[in-house]
């Protein structure tokens, strides 16, 4: 087992480098490449154009480049933000309390409805509630979450009913790069139960899809498990249908769809751009959509790389978890 | 253990749907083709996608004639705010500059539809060759090519194709060019879960005894690979593909909609509702059509995909 996790983590390296070597290059190929910010400015001449290239090391060769990329990233130096004029490291962590809140309560919502919607639903098949859950899981999966969230502003917002508008709290409605750095437990702008409004309709919408993929797996899964022949065997024993719901089926139905919610965690971050941009969230999501208007290289390189990693890891820990909750498993 | 038990694939999509033998005769291939269909049919909902999906592409197909408005012009009536539904002639109104929404939906409808289709095609192409090399071959290939899948699938796809169509959108300016590097870039991004599918399929399908039987009469590789384990394996890659349809869709408006797929004024479902949000309080409308028809279309292909599923399962009578 320790042997196994050591050989993936291993594995995980060759494949963050060649992921960054990608990505650099990918980077490298906007127009302007990593000088792309000062290219927008008027009073930047093309002499200062040569003269920063020079000073950035941008005139050596590309591998050097990378390389000198590489060696910073590894002492934890990501570079500087042209755009927020501030290291990388710090535009980000300023930005990542609020994602983690907005994808940590998402998760938990989902994780609730989804996984119980998708027990209920096994254990009655073509109930009315089944055919509620199989519906309510072709809607969330065919609906653009954009549109979602237009239509709920539409609803509700304009509509002037209690959802706020777009915005963290009301004083963080504000423009990009003076939002405050947390929501719930933020000590600026608007008091607790402002914030939790303003929570509602990005959750529904980043939750919604997640809902939807994991209430059908779990359902799937679960079915398939209380048609085997150990769930007949107990209950055959006595023991009552609760008993053999939490002790033997969910233990066994729920494993794989463990692994399920580990995979889509990245993918939930990639709702999170979507969900951020258009409710106004000040999260990571929101500042990648501007640094890539704005083409902040290091910043562009920083954002994707630590998203790489995150789905390296989540990829990992699936695959531990499977092992650990599945004795059956066994590495080689 | 599989290092990735039961990932991005549809759950569902899964072996127990390929077929247990060959079949042997015309009549069997005609009798199974009849089964099919009939399964099909019987699931009402992929049914009515079916019909709701066909409806779609016609509206799309013959778009210049179900509406006289060029989709890029501004209306003359237009002075400044938004024409609600049924005035001047728009049924369901102009957007804020002016430009009738119904012909814009129809001819967005072309350009959804469009790179739904051609970049799951590309997607199936790609995917199908790398998993039957892989399944086929077996041995180190299968360990490169797996590899490669597996260093794709760690890509973050949203962030990585937001970075690309941002590229090409400020680099082409011809609105062919951009629409097909977007599809290039949907397309060359999204194979691995069809070549996870099919290499799957080829590793049982390879140790048949038809397949045998194909090696022993003297059948190339790629004959064999082609021509006898391929149309076994169709099912499956059948079912991934229509769904696929319906997530690149969603793929290409999301791209669209934060400005970097399709430019304006090229109409894409996406790009209508791009703006729409600022607008929301002037044009209601402008916010709810294009959205629903996305949402309808890609509601749709999934039903469509469901029912194909069960009606391609040989396990499902």
């Amino acid at each position: 087992m320790l042997n196994y996790t050591l050989r993936r983590s291993l594995q995980a390296v060759p494949l963050l480098l060649l992921i960054s070597v990608m990505m650099f290059l990918i980077l490298n190929k906007m127009p302007g490449g990593p000088l792309a910010a000062y290219m927008q400015n008027p009073h930047i001449t093309a002499a200062d154009i040569e003269r920063l290239k020079h000073n950035f090391g941008l005139d050596r060769p590309l591998y050097v480049q990378y390389f000198d990329w590489l060696g910073h990233t590894l002492r934890g130096d990501l570079g500087w933000s042209q755009v927020n004029s501030t290291s990388v490291t710090d535009a980000i962590m300023e930005r990542l309390p609020a994602t983690v809140e907005l994808m940590g309560i998402s998760f938990i919502v989902s994780l609730l409805i989804g996984v119980t919607f998708g027990i209920l639903a096994a254990v009655k098949p073509y109930s009315m509630f089944d055919y509620f859950v199989t519906t309510f899981a072709f809607f969330g999966m065919s609906m653009p979450i954009f549109w979602l969230a237009i239509m709920m502003q539409l609803a509700f917002a304009v509509n002037g009913i209690h959802i706020p508008p777009p915005g963290y709290a009301i004083l963080g409605y504000r423009l990009d790069i003076t939002l405050p750095s947390a929501g719930i437990m933020s000590t600026d702008g608007g008091d607790f139960g402002d914030r939790v409004r303003h929570l509602i309709m990005p959750v529904i919408a980043l939750a919604l899809l997640s809902i939807a993929t994991w209430s059908r797996f779990t359902r799937a899964s679960m079915q398939e498990v209380l048609h085997t022949d150990y769930m007949r065997t107990a209950a055959a024993k006595g023991l009552t249908f609760m008993q053999i719901l939490f002790k033997h089926g969910m233990k066994n139905g729920l494993m794989p769809v463990v692994t399920i919610i580990a995979l889509s965690l990245p993918g939930l971050a990639g709702g999170a751009v979507v969900t951020e941009s258009i409710f106004a969230w000040p999260g990571m999501g929101r500042l990648f959509i501007t640094a890539l208007l704005q083409q902040d290289f290091n910043l562009l390189m920083g954002y994707l790389m630590l998203t790489s990693v995150l789905v390296v890891l989540f990829n990992l820990l699936a695959d531990l978890a499977y092992g650990w909750l599945d004795p059956r498993v066994k590495y080689d | 253990m599989a290092l990735y038990p039961g990932v991005q694939t549809d759950p569902a999509v899964t072996q127990s749907m390929l077929p247990h033998a060959a079949l042997a005769h015309d009549d069997e291939y005609a009798r199974d083709r009849h089964l099919t269909w009939k399964k099909f049919k019987r699931h009402k909902l992929a049914f009515a996608g079916a019909v709701v999906l066909t409806l779609i592409v016609i509206g799309a197909v013959f778009a210049p004639f179900l509406t006289h408005f060029d989709p890029n012009a501004i209306d003359n009536a237009w002075q400044g705010s938004p024409l609600a539904p049924g005035i001047a002639g728009h049924w369901l109104g102009t957007d804020e500059i002016g430009r009738d929404l119904w012909a814009r939906l129809l001819f967005g409808g072309r350009i959804s539809l469009t790179i739904g289709l051609t970049a799951v095609v590309i997607e199936v192409l790609l995917g199908t060759f790398v998993g039957a090399l892989a399944g086929y071959f077996g041995g180190w290939t299968d360990g490169i090519l797996m590899r490669v899948t597996d260093a794709f699938l760690c890509i973050p796809l949203l962030p990585l194709l937001l970075v690309l169509t941002a590229i090409v959108a400020a680099e082409s300016t011809k609105a062919a060019l951009n629409f097909g590097s977007i599809v290039l870039i949907i397309g060359f991004l999204s194979w691995m879960p069809v070549a996870r599918l099919v290499r799957g399929a080829f590793l049982s399908l390879r140790e048949k005894e038809f397949c045998e039987a194909a090696r022993a009469i003297g059948g190339g590789n790629f004959r064999i690979m082609f021509r006898h384990l391929l149309p076994n394996a169709m099912a499956p890659i059948i079912v991934q593909a229509t769904l696929d349809v319906a997530n690149v869709i969603i793929l290409e408006s999301v791209l669209s909609f934060l400005g970097f797929g399709i430019q304006p004024p090229t109409a894409s479902w996406g790009n209508m509702l791009a703006n729409s949000q600022e607008n929301i309080t002037i044009a209601w409308w402008a916010a709810v059509y294009p959205g629903l028809c996305i949402f309808v279309t890609v509601l749709a292909i999934n039903y469509m995909g469901d029912g194909l599923r069960d009606a391609l399962d040989p396990n499902v009578r």
